[in-house]
């Protein structure tokens, strides 16, 4: 029965019960590959594609279109021509919706780190597990929940944090400078926190280089870096999107701003513009996110660059970016040695962590492990 | 992020704003004392406790009792605010506003226009408002209609808790008088509110469902009932925004002429009365704004035109319902292009 595989409801972040199956992309009796897009899921806070946790012949569609089911609800079956119906049928009959484990977003703890009067906020999760940790860094304007999609995931084999920037999220709005030295050392406070002797450094955008000042600041904490969409590499940005996204306070401006950062526009979702505009709404955190534009975007361009750094092979690193993205462009990825995996994605936007999840969790899964096996035999 | 109640975001406001400002005080009828023992402290908090807590926290100079005598401490409030404090009063029911009309309609609406601009009156006087609380006639009706007539005055209607405490800070950092609707049956219903600090526009209207087939501008409490029946139709192929406009004035026409321009469908989900109501204030709006837009006549869903029932059996029946609103919705809706 073990090539009988169920695709159920997942659970995207801590307050998802139940989600809406709103429509079916694949029909039943297709084969399916992992990663491919099969349905479209709503829950009370977003919409999205769900990818296929799994290849192998749809054999069975259980959920239709509108219903609305429990995390962990079967939805459909995948197996291989071999298995019988009846076997099939046997399983669905079988088939106990178990309660959503503490492992993932699900359970992901949210914790409180003071320092100096300013608290960081950050999630983690997968403490359960042996291999290095994996620090999670989001990017300009976001928060740890930027990584519903990824979490999950990368839980399986390692713990994983995921910051709330100094300005961002749940963490204090008041910062000292907005330099992204000051970013960097709260999350090296983390670091510290997590009591590893190294971790791995996930950044998105700004986060990526804030991860790589870590590196440039505390090689010696740094087991490999995942890039993602990075600033760093060149002095680019789309200005338009960073003032934009200061400015804009009415929805429609806030929506007009958010669909620079995906291929597909329709990502864009009135619960995203809510999440977005809620946050400019705390008190300093506008401020904050000036003052982070201003230090390190001065007149619209990049003051930090650390192509020298990831060129240099002081630590593996992954480079995953859009092809469409429009926020900083993914040309600044070329030019760099072959030691730096650059993995491109079509129609893909500023966020191929969410635009394309799965295949972005498959290859950093991969990067991380590789660079645990080779951290133990050298 | 804590799940807080709607009650307790209004105190959290409230109080975050009297930390960070020491003019704002609060008075009313039982909210520092109560109970009727002299000198018992803090037994009530308001009649449905509201108030509880901040007198041990600031003090009885900054939180009052006040007489059962609403035209003299809304008079009082009115003064205060116009000499340098900036005052919450809390008028526990709405029903008992009439006593303290030229106050707040002669008095404190006109003290900016009639002298010139020079005069702001910081005042924000909370109320409840609302039926189904088996309370009859005097204290269930919805007269946010009334002040929304009135030009000088800021009518707030928090939709939830989150909004509750965003909107209450936006009140007390206002500089013009300010009724703010609290509905008594929404004091527990709990949601996502953040610790810190938010303020939310006055005039900006939440858009809280996206659609393409029809639109909702709902109201208050309505506004709840106006998104279940939204998710419902979504799952019968029926797609409908839902606007809440948060304030009745100033009031966001831009987002619902916007909204009906795409749907061509209006439905008005409004607790008062369906006579010179907000029902009646938008749909004149989009008859006269956007009639080239409609695709089909406009529906109102109110209470009826008579006073709030006590039978608890007729009060149900008068309160617009999910029911209710879905049909209105499939009424504007029946024979769409698909």
């Amino acid at each position: 029965m073990s090539e009988i595989q169920p695709i159920v409801m997942p659970k995207w972040g801590l307050a998802m019960e139940e989600g809406a199956l709103t429509s079916w992309l694949v029909k039943g009796g297709a084969q399916i590959e992992k990663g491919q897009e099969i349905a479209e899921i709503e829950t009370s806070k977003l919409a999205n594609v769900f990818e296929s946790p799994a290849s192998g012949i749809l054999r069975r569609l259980i959920a239709r279109e509108g219903d609305v089911l429990p995390v962990g609800a079967l939805l459909a079956v995948l197996a291989p021509a071999t298995v019988s119906d009846a076997d099939i049928d046997t399983f669905v009959a079988g088939f106990v919706v178990e309660a959503p484990t503490d492992g993932g977003a699900g359970g992901a703890a949210e914790r409180k780190l003071e320092r100096a009067g300013r608290t960081l906020a950050y999630k983690v999760t997968g403490l359960e597990n042996a291999a290095t940790p994996v620090v999670l860094i989001h990017g300009f304007g976001g928060d740890s929940d930027n990584w519903l999609f990824n979490i999950d995931e990368l839980a399986k084999t390692r713990p994983v944090y995921a910051v709330d920037l100094p300005g961002h999220g749940k963490s204090s709005k008041a910062l000292a400078t907005g330099e992204l030295s000051e970013l960097s050392q709260a999350v090296a406070d983390l670091i510290d926190e997590t009591g590893a002797r190294k971790v791995h450094l996930v950044g998105h955008s700004l986060g990526a280089a804030v991860a790589l000042q870590i590196l440039r600041d505390r090689p010696e904490r740094v087991a490999s870096i995942v890039a993602i969409a990075p600033a760093g590499l060149g002095d680019r940005v789309n200005a338009q999107f960073i003032d934009g996204f200061i400015a804009a306070e009415k929805r429609k401006d806030i929506k007009a701003t958010l669909q620079f950062l995906v291929g597909d526009p329709e990502l864009v979702s009135a619960q995203m513009i809510e999440g977005v505009q809620r946050f400019k709404r705390l008190e300093g955190a506008k401020e904050a996110l000036r003052a982070i534009a201003d230090k390190n975007l001065p007149s619209g361009r990049q003051t930090a660059n650390f192509r020298d750094l990831v060129a240099g092979g002081q630590a593996p690193v992954l480079i995953l970016w859009g092809e469409r993205d429009a926020i900083l462009d993914s040309g600044a990825a070329r030019g760099l040695p072959s030691s730096v995996k650059v993995m491109l994605f079509d129609n893909v936007g500023h966020m191929p962590h969410l635009e394309a999840a799965s295949k972005a969790n498959e290859a950093m899964a991969r990067h991380l492990e590789a660079a645990d096996a080779s951290s133990r035999t050298g | 992020m804590a799940k807080k109640s709607y009650r307790e975001a209004i105190r959290e406001a409230i109080a975050s704003e009297m930390r960070r400002d020491p003019r704002v005080i609060v008075m009313g009828e039982d909210n520092a004392g109560g109970a009727g023992a002299p000198g018992e402290k803090d037994a009530w908090g308001g009649v449905l406790g509201v108030t509880k807590g901040l007198q041990p926290e600031f003090g009885a100079d900054r939180v009052l009792d006040t007489p059962i005598t609403e035209s003299a401490f809304i008079g009082a409030a009115a003064g205060a605010a116009a000499t340098g404090l900036r005052p919450v009063a809390e008028l526990m029911f709405v029903d008992f506003m009439g006593v303290c009309f030229d106050q707040i309609f002669n008095q404190a609406a006109k003290f900016r226009y009639m002298f010139g601009g020079k005069a702001v009156t910081p005042l924000v006087i909370r109320t409840m408002y609302g039926a189904g609380f088996r309370a009859a006639s005097q204290h269930s009706q919805c007269l946010y209609p009334l002040f929304t007539h009135i030009p000088g005055l800021k009518v707030v209607l928090p939709s939830s808790p989150y909004e509750a405490k965003g909107l209450m800070i936006q009140s007390i950092r206002d500089d013009d008088p300010v009724i703010f609707f609290e509905h008594k049956l929404m004091y527990d219903e709990t949601a996502d509110v953040p610790d810190e600090s938010y303020t939310i526009p006055f005039g900006e209207a939440n858009v809280t469902r996206e659609g393409k087939d029809a639109t909702i501008v709902a109201f208050g409490r309505m506004v709840n009932f106006s998104n279940q029946v939204a998710d419902e139709l979504k799952r019968d192929g029926v797609s409908v925004t839902v606007i809440d406009p948060r304030t009745t004035s100033p009031l966001d026409t831009e987002t619902i002429l916007d909204s009906v321009a795409e749907t061509g469908r209006l439905v008005v989900v409004d607790e008062a009365h369906p006579r010179c109501s907000m029902a009646a204030d938008i749909a004149r709006l989009v008859a006269e704004e956007a009639f080239s837009d409609l695709k089909a006549p406009i529906k109102t869903v109110t209470a009826p035109h008579t006073p709030v029932p006590f039978s608890p059996a007729l009060e149900d029946i008068y309160i617009p319902t999910p029911a209710k609103i879905r049909d209105a919705v499939l009424a504007v809706t029946r024979g769409r292009a698909q």
